[in-house]
Parts: structure tokens; sequence; C-alpha cells
């Protein structure tokens, strides 16, 4: 049955005809109508944020602990402009989101109305797609376009613009089911040829890896199963990026750990020297490859991916595989299976001896200390006190990023969310109260960095408001650490405006917002502190005081190789060259 | 070499349309000139992602010629000449073909035989001996006369867009004034 509504009804409706019970917003002018809509119901609930930026990061950390896909509301001009920093994050990390922005009416669009920004030109190359809807008998169906497009294929963020006259309009509603869809429909099931290419190359292979990412997560809970089942059947030593963590679990015994430019010794040695490397669903990112040139020079490589524009963009490969991994993975262990479940026994058997060596190197030690915490420490502290707990950890962007990557373990997938390709500082906070609000009974931890976590404190707020108890774990460096390291490393130890000067007093911050703050900088109180916090029901903001000229190791400069990786202090005098100074 | 290595089921390399596998070098650092025919989703905002492709990720665009070729479905035809390395112009077709708004991207370059044609029009201004060679040429190459007054011509000329660059070659010593070329418009050979 359809019926004629207003559009800003039509809104509502088709939100919930996809199964959305939150929305992140924050209202305006141009979206007056939306949410009207909205106060006249209860099926969705809408989170008021306090700036639109956390609004689509709270969707993002929604959305990446879910599944599912997230929603974010913004008004016209400055509401959509905030939005395009969480749309890019969204984009390079391959998120499904659907942000709607309202629009001046569509009489008034090209005449610089009050608050008018040419929001689909502004969020054209940060978005999957987007649509300026003119017509409300279009909006409906758009709308579900949007959501079908966002979730399909390579995820990613899409936008819908809706002017406020077409929020007014009336029309008929057109139903999910009548929605267009079939123009876009991604190939799923990979070529059958090509798998079995793969499969024949892991029987004979001597030194294999699994290189997976992010593509892993997203291709569903079955995906990281498959996976799982994959690895333990053929022994293989997998290692993943940093968007792939949890799919293969920390504590499962091939597991090697993080690999790329802050990753584990053994995982990017055993990249640099395998013979054959099969990724699945990551994609060759530069902090992962270092040196092109000489990237896993002795390997024939095979590639999974979903995204065909992914296949041979950075490095050449000699199988590629295009479609979903949870497909792909379930048609290659049947195959391998079908075939006798074949691999190279001894040579497996040597490869694992030298992984071992590798391991035994201990890339992740540092220098304890007895009179400050050292990040490692307060990271090691926390996986151990949390370990077992229904936990989810967000990450701000730095050094503690790393940290936290390198020493907090994931034993499923979507329960570790960090801004990866887009690195943005601010991503953190805001995307742990999307990840409470989904969970509202689990422990939601953001490793924080004190400099990013400023970038969106604002959202404390909302985290009262909306009774979200997420803990804010502060590793305070006073320092933008991660900047302070590459000048250490890079310019000469000349520290330009890589101080984090004048902060806040975190406790008083914490007591003017009405949540609870606590404040370590002895190792002794650290335990108790982190039993306090999680105990605590209710938002923490956690001040750790943290030793300030702590580098992160390893370290695989820019423009380097795999094995010309940085283990310590000691190894890093004048390593980068003129050359890599200008990489990022 | 590694590259070269063929994978364990001796997949033949070829570089055909139906093929992912790829016979030229992919290293190579020659530029190559690729026509590509796109079709599209004739809305708003689908021809603006496309060239931001081109613009965002420092692919070259040599001309560009867009009109709706299917009023009932709605659909857009883009003719697209772009230059790159074999891998740059293997990744622009990749970038295309994953466009939510993109149906089909046909290299016409590689998928045999195809006509490649373009329309210009030349402004020639001149007297005396310049505007009867003018006009002599232009019959040579042949170009109509669309326009013309007693110190002008308004030549007009089909072709490959080098006939079109050598005519005006030819037109500038005779007083070319201005010129007008759509771009190119291209299909490929028999069915
Ligand atoms: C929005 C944004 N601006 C700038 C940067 C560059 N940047 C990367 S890490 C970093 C310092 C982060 O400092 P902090 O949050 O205190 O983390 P730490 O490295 O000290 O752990 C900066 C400025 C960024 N990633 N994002
Ligand atoms: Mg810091």
């Amino acid at each position: 049955m359809t019926k004629a509504m207003t559009g800003a009804r039509m809104v509502v409706q088709a939100l919930k005809d996809q199964g959305v019970d939150v929305v992140f917003g924050y209202p305006g002018g141009a979206v007056l109508p939306i949410y009207d809509e909205i106060f006249q119901q209860n099926d969705i609930r809408h989170i008021l944020v306090r700036h639109e930026q956390g609004a689509v990061h709270m969707a993002e950390g929604y959305a990446r602990s879910t599944g599912k896909v997230g929603v974010a509301l913004v008004t016209s001009g400055p509401g959509a402009t905030n939005a395009v920093t969480g749309l890019t994050d969204a984009l390079l990390d391959s998120i499904p989101i659907v942000v709607l922005s309202g629009q001046v009416p569509t009489f008034m669009i090209g005449t610089d109305g009050f608050q008018e920004a040419d929001t689909v030109g502004i969020t054209r190359p940060c978005t999957k797609m987007n649509w300026l809807v003119k017509d409300t008998a279009k909006l409906s169906g758009t709308i579900h376009e949007a959501f079908h497009v966002a979730r399909s294929g390579r995820p990613g963020p899409v936008l819908v613009d809706i002017p406020k006259d077409v929020q007014f309009a009336q029309a008929e509603y057109t139903p999910m089911q009548r929605a267009r869809t079939a123009h876009y429909q991604p190939r799923l099931k990979g070529d059958i040829e090509a798998i079995t290419a793969m499969v024949e190359m892991l029987e004979t292979a001597e030194r294999p890896i699994f290189y997976t990412g992010g593509g892993v997560i997203n291709s569903g809970v079955a995906a990281s199963q498959l996976l799982r089942e994959f690895v333990e059947a053929t022994g293989f030593p997998i290692t993943s990026t940093l968007m792939g963590l949890g799919a293969y679990p920390a504590s499962g015994k091939s597991w090697l750990g993080m690999l790329g430019m802050h990753g584990l010794y053994e995982a990017n040695l055993a990249m640099h020297g395998c013979d054959l490397m099969i990724n699945v669903g990551a994609r060759f990112d530069d902090r992962i490859t270092g040196r092109l040139k000489d990237f896993s020079p002795n390997s024939r490589k095979v590639h999974i991916d979903i995204d065909p524009s992914s296949i041979n963009k950075v490095i050449r490969v000699d199988v590629p595989i295009i479609g979903d991994v949870g497909h792909v993975l379930e048609d290659a262990l049947r195959i391998w299976k079908a075939r006798g479940r074949k691999v190279n026994k001894d040579g497996l058997a040597k490869w694992w001896k030298q992984i071992k060596e590798w391991q035994s190197v201990n890339c992740l030690d540092y220098k304890p200390s007895e009179k400050t915490i050292k990040p490692q420490y307060a990271l090691q502290r926390l996986e151990a006190l949390t370990k077992g707990m229904d936990r989810y950890v967000t990450t701000e962007v730095g050094q503690h990023q790393m940290w936290a990557a390198q020493f907090l373990g994931f034993e499923a997938p979507n329960r570790w969310m960090t801004s990866g390709g887009l690195g943005t500082m601010g991503y953190g906070l805001p995307a742990s109260i999307g990840v409470q609000v989904a969970h509202p009974e689990a422990l939601v931890i953001n490793v924080a960095g004190e400099a990013s976590w400023l970038m969106n404190m604002q959202e404390m707020g909302t985290a009262m408001q909306f009774r979200a108890p997420v803990k804010q774990f502060i590793l305070n460096n006073e320092r933008l650490g991660m900047v302070r390291q590459w000048q250490e490393l890079l310019h000469g130890e000349r520290y330009s405006h890589s101080w984090s000067e004048s902060l806040p007093d975190f406790v008083k911050l914490a007591e003017a917002f009405g949540c609870k703050g606590l404040k370590v900088s002895d190792p002794r109180d650290l335990d108790d502190a982190i039993m306090e916090m999680i105990r605590y029901d209710g938002p923490v903001i956690f001040d750790c005081l943290v030793e300030k000229h702590e580098n992160c190791f390893p370290m695989i400069p820019s423009g380097k190789p795999h094995n010309e990786m940085l283990l310590g202090e000691a190894d890093t005098q004048g390593v980068i060259g003129a050359k890599g100074a200008v990489l990022v | 070499m590694k590259g070269q290595n063929v994978s364990a089921l001796n997949i033949k390399r070829g570089s055909t349309s139906h093929s992912a596998y790829d016979l030229r070098d992919p290293n190579a650092e020659i530029i190559e000139s690729h026509t590509l025919a796109v079709v599209v989703d004739n809305e708003s905002g689908v021809l603006a992602r496309v060239i931001g492709l081109f613009s965002g990720r420092g692919y070259n665009i040599e001309s560009l010629t867009v009109a709706e070729t299917d009023h009932a479905r709605h659909l857009s035809r883009i003719t697209v000449v772009t230059t790159g390395t074999p891998a740059v112009i293997e990744q622009i077709k990749a970038q295309l073909g994953r466009m939510v708004p993109v149906h089909e991207v046909h290299d016409l370059t590689v998928e045999g035989p195809s006509v490649q044609r373009e329309l210009a029009l030349f402004k020639v201004a001149g007297k005396g001996e310049a505007r009867i060679e003018a006009l002599r040429l232009a019959e040579i190459f042949r170009a109509h006369v669309v326009d013309s007054t007693l110190e002008s011509f308004v030549f007009e000329m089909t072709g490959t867009p080098e006939k079109i660059d050598s005519f005006a070659e030819l037109m500038r010593p005779l007083g070319l004034k201005e010129i007008a070329r759509t771009g190119v418009a291209a299909l490929s050979r028999g069915v």
C-alpha cells in the first residue's frame, strides 16, 4: 500500500523501513520539518550531538560496531560542511553511513541564500554517491537507494541533500522493494578459476602468509569465521592491517600481530620474506608497503577484493580475485578441502621456525619505569584488566593509537574502531559514543591522546545527556606525540609547535561536564584507577600522565622497505634520508 | 623475475577485455592514448563526478564529449580521450567502472577497431590570394562553407582529431581567427 505524505514524513518512514533505530543529528532551519516529524514518533531515537562532525563519527562508530548502516542528520550550509571530515573518514575506511542534509528551498538554490552551500558539489569527492533531491516524489526512493549503495559492494558514505520545500510538499511514498537498486549490484562471487589458482598455490607454498584487512570485517561476521577456519586448517601465519584487527583472534596460534609502519617485526619480516602472499580484503596502503620497489620482492601475490579498482592499483598481483571476502573464502575452502587439504608441511615447519626466531626479538619491548607511567605499560594494564569483558575500543590518532593497536588484543571483529585511512584526530570520542549507543551494556573505551581528544571534546555533553558511559582513556604526554616523534627523527629535533600547551585540568573538565574525572601519574596507582574507571556507572575522563618523550617502535621510516625497520632508540640515528622526509 | 610468474594453473595472460590478466608490460613507462566510452545515468552531477575523478586523481583528459544517447533509459554517453601509462589506463577504467552511476566502460582503443570523429568550425578572415587559397584547401579537406561574408568564411569539417589539427595548421597563415571543436565521438566498428 502506498500513500501520499510530506517529504519530511517520508524521511522518517524510509528510515524506519530501513530498520534504523537511531539517528545522530543536529537541527537547523533547513531540516525543521524533519525534526518536527522526529518529534512526533518514538521508533527512531535521535541523539543530539554538539557538532556535526561528532554526528558523523558517531554514525561511523555505530556502523563499525554493528555492521549496520549509520545515519546522521544535519542542516544546510554549515551543518553540511561540518560533516565533510566525517564523510571523508568513512570513505577512506569504507564505512557505510547515510548522511541526510537539509538544503535551502529549490527556488532559492543558486541565489546564495542564507545557509546555502553547494553540498552535493562539496561532498562529491568524499562520498561514494550523493543526490540532491528536487522532487518529493523521488525522495523516499532515493533514500532507499542511498542505503543500498552505502551497504553494497565496498561500503561507503552517501549523502542525500533535501531542500526544505521538498520536505514540505506531498507525494506518494516509494516503498523499499520498489526503489531503484538493480543498477548497482557489485559481484559477490569470485571467479572459480582464479580461486582454484590460489588454492593450487597455497598447496605448494613454502612460506605463505595471510595479509588481511578491513574488507574481512566489512564482509560480515561469517567472513571472519571462514578466515579463522582457513587459517586453522592450513596452519599459515596471519597478519592484519590496522583496519582488520579482530577478524582473526589475537590469541590465535597463527597470529603474528599487526603489520605496517608501526607493525610487529615478525609480521613485517614475514611479509618481506614470504613466497606466497594472500591479501584478503586489504589494499596495499602505503603505511603497509613501505618502499614499493622493495615490497615483498620474492612472493607471488593473490588479492581478494570486492573493489576492482583496488586490484593492481599500487602493487601488481599474480592472481586477482574480485569478489566478496566471505563468498571467496567459502569457495576457496570448499575447493581446497575437495582437493585433499594439501599444504607443504616441510616448508611450513621451516617457515614457522624462522618466524619464531623473529618473534623472539620481542619487538614491543620497552624500557620499563617505576617512576613514570610508560604509555605501553598503561595499555598493558588496561588490556589485562579489561580482557574478557564485553569490550569495544575506539581511538584517536597518534602514538597512542599505534600503541593501542600493538598492545590490545582483539578476539572478535567489530570491536575495534579507529580512523585508519584518513587519520582523523577527534574521531575517537564521538565514535565511542556511537558504539555505546549501539551497545548500551558494553564497556566502551576511547584510547586517546590529549591533543586529539580536545578536537571533539564537546561531545562529552552528548555522552552525559544520553547516558553513554564511555571511558575516555587519555594517554597524556602533553605533546602532539606522533608529530614530536617525526620531528625528532626527521627534522633535527626542532620541535616546532608539537607541545600541547595550556591543557585544561581534565578532572575539573569532567566535573564541569558532570561526569567523573580521574588523574594518575604514579604507576602504582594505575590498576586501581583503571578499575575505578570501569566500575563507575557513567562517563569517565581518565587523565593518564605518561612519559612525555616515548617513541613508538617498531617503525619503518617512510620510504624504507620492511627489512629496514627501527626497533628502538638505538636504531634512530640519521635514518630517514631527504627522499623519505618528503613522504608523510 | 617475479612479475613473469604465471599462476599455478597456467592461466594465459592475454589483454582482452575478457581476461583479468594483462599481456602488456605493466611497468612500462610509455604513455598511451586511449579512447573510452562511458555509459552513465543521465542525471545532474554525474558528469561532475566523472570529471572530478580525473582531476582528483591526477588523470589527463585530452578530449571529452557528452550527450544523452538513450532517452527512454535515461542514459548518456561520455567519450573521453585520456593518456597515461598502461597501469594508469587500467586504473582509470577500474575507477570509472566502480562508480555507482556508471553502467559500462569500453576501451575503444583495445577492444578492436573503432571509428573516431570530431566536428570543428573554423573562422578564417582574409582577402585576395589568401581567401582563395583557404577555399581551395577547404575543398581538398572536404570542409564545407557554412557562413561567408566578403572578408570571412566559417568552415565546417568532420574528421579525426589529427585531420582537424592539420587543417587548422594550414589555415593559420591564411587568417584563422577562431576554432570551435566538439571533441571526439567514437564507436567500435562492426557489430
Ligand atoms: C585533524 C588532524 N590534524 C592533524 C593531524 C596530524 N597529527 C597526527 S598525530 C598528531 C598528534 C596527536 O597528538 P595526541 O592526540 O596527543 O596523540 P599522541 O601522538 O601524543 O599519542 C597530529 C597533529 C591529524 N592526524 N589529524
Ligand atoms: Mg599527546
